[in-house]
């Protein structure tokens, strides 16, 4: 089948007939002028059916029918974006690590979603177990019972992963988490080395569990019958209510009860209480624009902490009331050992202490779990807590 | 019944039952009380409205304020990599607004300037370009409708009715009508090779969300766009610069946009084999099952929608679409699927757009087991819950496009259900 469709050819001609007959008709309404510059070359250019031209260049491997728009990508910057590795691990970079070395920065990048051994924690994804659950009802699919290839795992930890610090891990890190995540799979010894060398030698249990899209051998022909119309059924009987589940969220929207007053149809839509701080704009309060920026910054922290209304903790404990709180104070959540002993040691959440953890967070508090890289700027840490400061425990 | 309505549901019926009551007595009784809002002058006809630029770019009026996009929290981990739903059972014609049109993101929506907006065209071409926004603007472009639904809508029903709502078993989808430019010009810009069977696209967020696509689809149809409905792109659905890949899985609809590779093979990415493939009842599973095959739903009467008017006449309404071709008929049951009757498409179907249905019933007030069938020009029929089951078992999240039934109540409610 050929990859270029020649579905525009016809349409093009009409196109540039009538934007001459414009440009004409145009001509005949206006006071004369000195001749024009023929454009119609210029036209018919910019009216071209691109497909067809582009297509027929593509194929002629010309340059022909071009419009010469964009420059030439620098050699750095197809480097800086074309990371994708392939399943024979083309794109992997040099480097290397193992499970040994994987341990402790799976510990302290990866575990506060996936857990310490790849488990997993809430609904974060889990990436080890599973194996043979494919076809049980509940199938378990990690890296280890589901991942075909292992580049995927690699480009993938290298590009989006630490969720929320994407791509600031290096190389060798990346090899060592993979090799952790191996291990926890039962996939390779703690002391295998992960390396472009040894990439391949690593077998995915169910690299050849997948088949190419088959719904047109399997489905279409079955389901392309006319349908029938009339008395397709003997009975029908109910077998299965949603309402019997109950997991339809409360707020769905559905008409409030008729009859009663429209207060009280308004409060029943009420989206609820927002997530705004209550900015106090009186005088010695915060600085409007200040916690404004600061709600910006903290979109950086959101995967993890919540605050306002209803704030819980997730992966990082709720924020609400932190400044002037007592470190690690949060009920119910499940402090690292770095700064339940900050805590012992009566360490305040204050401008002073909350600089200085934002700013290198495994430098102030060596262990903790907060897989954040820290902020750089003065301006955004200030901007930080003082939005912080507007949410009262 | 221990599964019994919420209280507010409870107080719907009594409030129907009323309704439906004053409705006959008013009926019988003519001429009974006159109705203030006509012989009393209103606030609003007398004194005066707002001024033009009161709002200078107009949300809906506060009285609409549940139409709004809903997630269901136990679905995700958190909201930012995460899933919502557009208020369809709300929503009437086929083009969704933007700002209540569902959201999907992996690593949360970003904002990107369009002056820091960068597309690397790059691989199996000639010479490797990088275009701006600017750049994009200048090239001939096109105006198309098309829906995007994501691959996992309906994915919580695999099992059975779990979801109570047509937003939220139907809803992750929207219809929008794009400008852009055809991929296929931006590969000849760059000089694709012709010998090359793949793309792989990739976004500017965290996430990267990359994805293999081959070249005959690229080339075909592909559309890179900056506008849906007319203005920019809302920063949730890829602003300023999106993937469209219609009839195609939503996933593959690369939001922020910012590197297509021209490859021999696909990338094998993520979202191509742990995410977005579909295991059958031995475990083995489907890859590159890409094209969103024909569905309908009925948007009201639903569960979000009840029917609160009482017997007489009633106006039965939805959607249908295909993500290989264009819908050609939709017919709707009333009874489970014994009997169908076809329904009325707002507009001839158009390729990979959605289509309003309508029947207009008069209703006696009798309890419906409501479903709607669609059909499209390849001659596919729209299967039931059951049929996809038999073919792919239960553990399947994605793809599925059975038949979806409502059991309206005599009162008017009507709920999720399944039937033999």
């Amino acid at each position: 089948m050929s990859k270029f469709p020649k579905l525009f050819a016809a349409a093009a001609i009409p196109a540039g007939v009538v934007l001459l007959a414009a440009y004409n008709f145009a001509d005949r309404m206006v006071t004369p002028l000195p001749p024009l510059p023929d454009r119609s070359e210029a036209i018919a250019r910019y009216t071209a059916p691109p497909p067809t031209q582009m297509m027929a260049a593509v194929a002629a491997g010309g340059a022909m029918g071009r419009y010469g728009l964009g420059r030439p990508a620098l050699p750095e910057e197809i480097a800086a974006w074309d990371v994708d590795v392939a399943p024979d691990g083309t794109g992997l970079p040099p480097g290397q690590g193992n499970a040994l070395t994987g341990e402790p920065l799976f510990e302290d990048n990866c575990a506060v979603c996936h857990g310490s051994f790849a488990e997993g924690v809430d609904n974060w994804p889990k990436l080890a177990g599973g194996g043979g659950t494919l076809a049980d009802d509940d199938p378990l699919k990690t890296v280890g019972s589901y991942w075909p290839y292992l580049s995927t795992v690699w480009d993938y930890v290298h590009r989006s992963m630490p969720f929320g610090a994407a791509q600031s891990l290096s190389d060798d890190e990346v090899y060592a988490i993979v090799a952790y995540i191996l291990y926890s799979n039962d996939l390779i010894e703690d002391d295998f080395i992960l390396s472009q060398e040894t990439f391949l030698e690593v077998d995915m249990p169910n690299a050849g569990g997948f088949i190419v899209d088959d719904r047109a051998e399997t489905e279409y022909a079955a389901w392309s019958a006319e349908p029938c119309m009339e008395n397709c059924k003997d009975s029908v009987e109910i077998t299965m209510r949603a309402r019997v589940l109950d997991v339809t969220p409360e707020d769905d929207g559905a008409p409030a009860p008729i009859g009663e007053d429209h207060a009280a149809m308004t409060s029943a839509t009420d989206p609820g209480p927002a997530d705004e701080p209550a900015a106090d704009a009186a005088a010695g309060g915060p600085d409007p624009e200040l916690v404004a920026d600061g709600e910006k910054v903290f979109r950086k922290c959101k995967a993890c902490h919540q605050v306002g209304d209803g704030a819980q903790n997730r992966s990082g404990p709720h924020l609400n009331g932190v400044i002037g709180r007592a470190v690690a104070a949060v009920e119910g959540f499940r402090y690292s050992g770095a700064l339940t002993a900050l805590a012992e040691a009566g360490a305040v959440w204050d401008d002073e202490t909350l600089a200085a953890f934002l700013t290198d967070p495994k430098g102030y508090a060596k262990g903790t779990r907060m897989s954040f890289k820290g902020l750089d700027k003065a301006d955004d840490r200030d901007a930080v807590a003082a939005y912080l400061a507007t949410f009262a425990e | 019944m221990s599964d019994g309505p919420k209280t507010s549901r409870r107080a719907f019926l009594r409030g129907t039952a009323a309704a439906a009551a004053g409705a006959a007595a008013a009926g019988a009784a003519q001429g009974a009380e006159p109705d203030p809002l006509i012989t009393e002058v209103q606030d609003w006809a007398t004194g005066l409205g707002d001024g033009v630029d009161a709002v200078p770019y107009g949300l809906p009026i506060e009285y609409e304020a549940d139409v709004i996009r809903r997630n269901v929290e136990w679905l995700t981990a958190d909201t930012i990599s995460s899933i919502n739903f557009t208020p369809i059972h709300a929503l009437d014609g086929t083009i969704t607004p933007q700002g209540c049109a569902f959201e999907r993101h992996h690593s949360g929506a970003i904002e990107l300037r369009k002056e820091d907006y960068r597309l690397m065209i790059n691989g199996l071409v000639e010479t490797p370009l990088i275009f701006t926004y600017d750049d994009l603007l200048r090239f001939p472009r096109e105006n198309h409708v098309y829906f995007c639904e994501c691959a996992a809508n309906s994915g919580m029903e695999w099992a059975g009715a779990q979801l109570n709502g047509a937003q939220f078993t139907h809803g992750m989808i929207h219809n929008m009508e794009y400008t852009g430019v055809p991929l296929r010009t931006l590969l000849a810009e760059a000089g694709a090779s012709p010998d090359a069977g793949w793309i792989y696209v990739e976004g500017a967020d965290a996430s990267s969300n990359g994805r293999s696509i081959p070249m005959d689809k690229a080339l075909d149809d592909v559309f890179v766009a900056f506008k849906a409905n007319g203005e920019a792109l809302r920063k949730e659905h890829g602003y300023p610069v999106r993937l469209v890949v219609p009839g195609w899985e939503g996933n593959l609809w690369v939001k922020w946009l910012r590197r297509v590779e021209v490859m021999d093979r696909p990338v094998e990415s993520r979202e191509e084999t742990s995410k977005y493939t579909d295991t059958l009842a031995d475990g083995t599973s489907r890859k590159w099952t890409w094209a969103m095959d024909a569905k309908s739903v009925v948007t009201s009467p639903s569960p979000q929608a009840p029917i609160t008017h009482g017997p007489g006449p009633l106006v039965i309404t939805g959607l249908a679409w295909s993500g290989r071709g264009a819908i050609t008929r939709v017919d709707v049951s009333l009874d489970g699927g014994a009997n169908w009757i076809q329904a009325r498409l707002a507009q001839p179907g158009q390729k990979m757009a959605l289509s309003r249905f309508y029947l207009e019933i008069d209703w006696d007030g009798s309890e419906m087991l409501l479903q709607a069938r669609a059909m499209d020009d390849t001659g596919y029929v729209q299967p039931t819950k059951d049929q996809l089951r038999e073919v792919r078992g239960l553990n399947s999240i994605y793809h599925n496009n059975g038949i979806q039934t409502w059991w309206v109540r005599e009162t008017g409610e009507a709920e999720n259900v399944e039937v033999s």
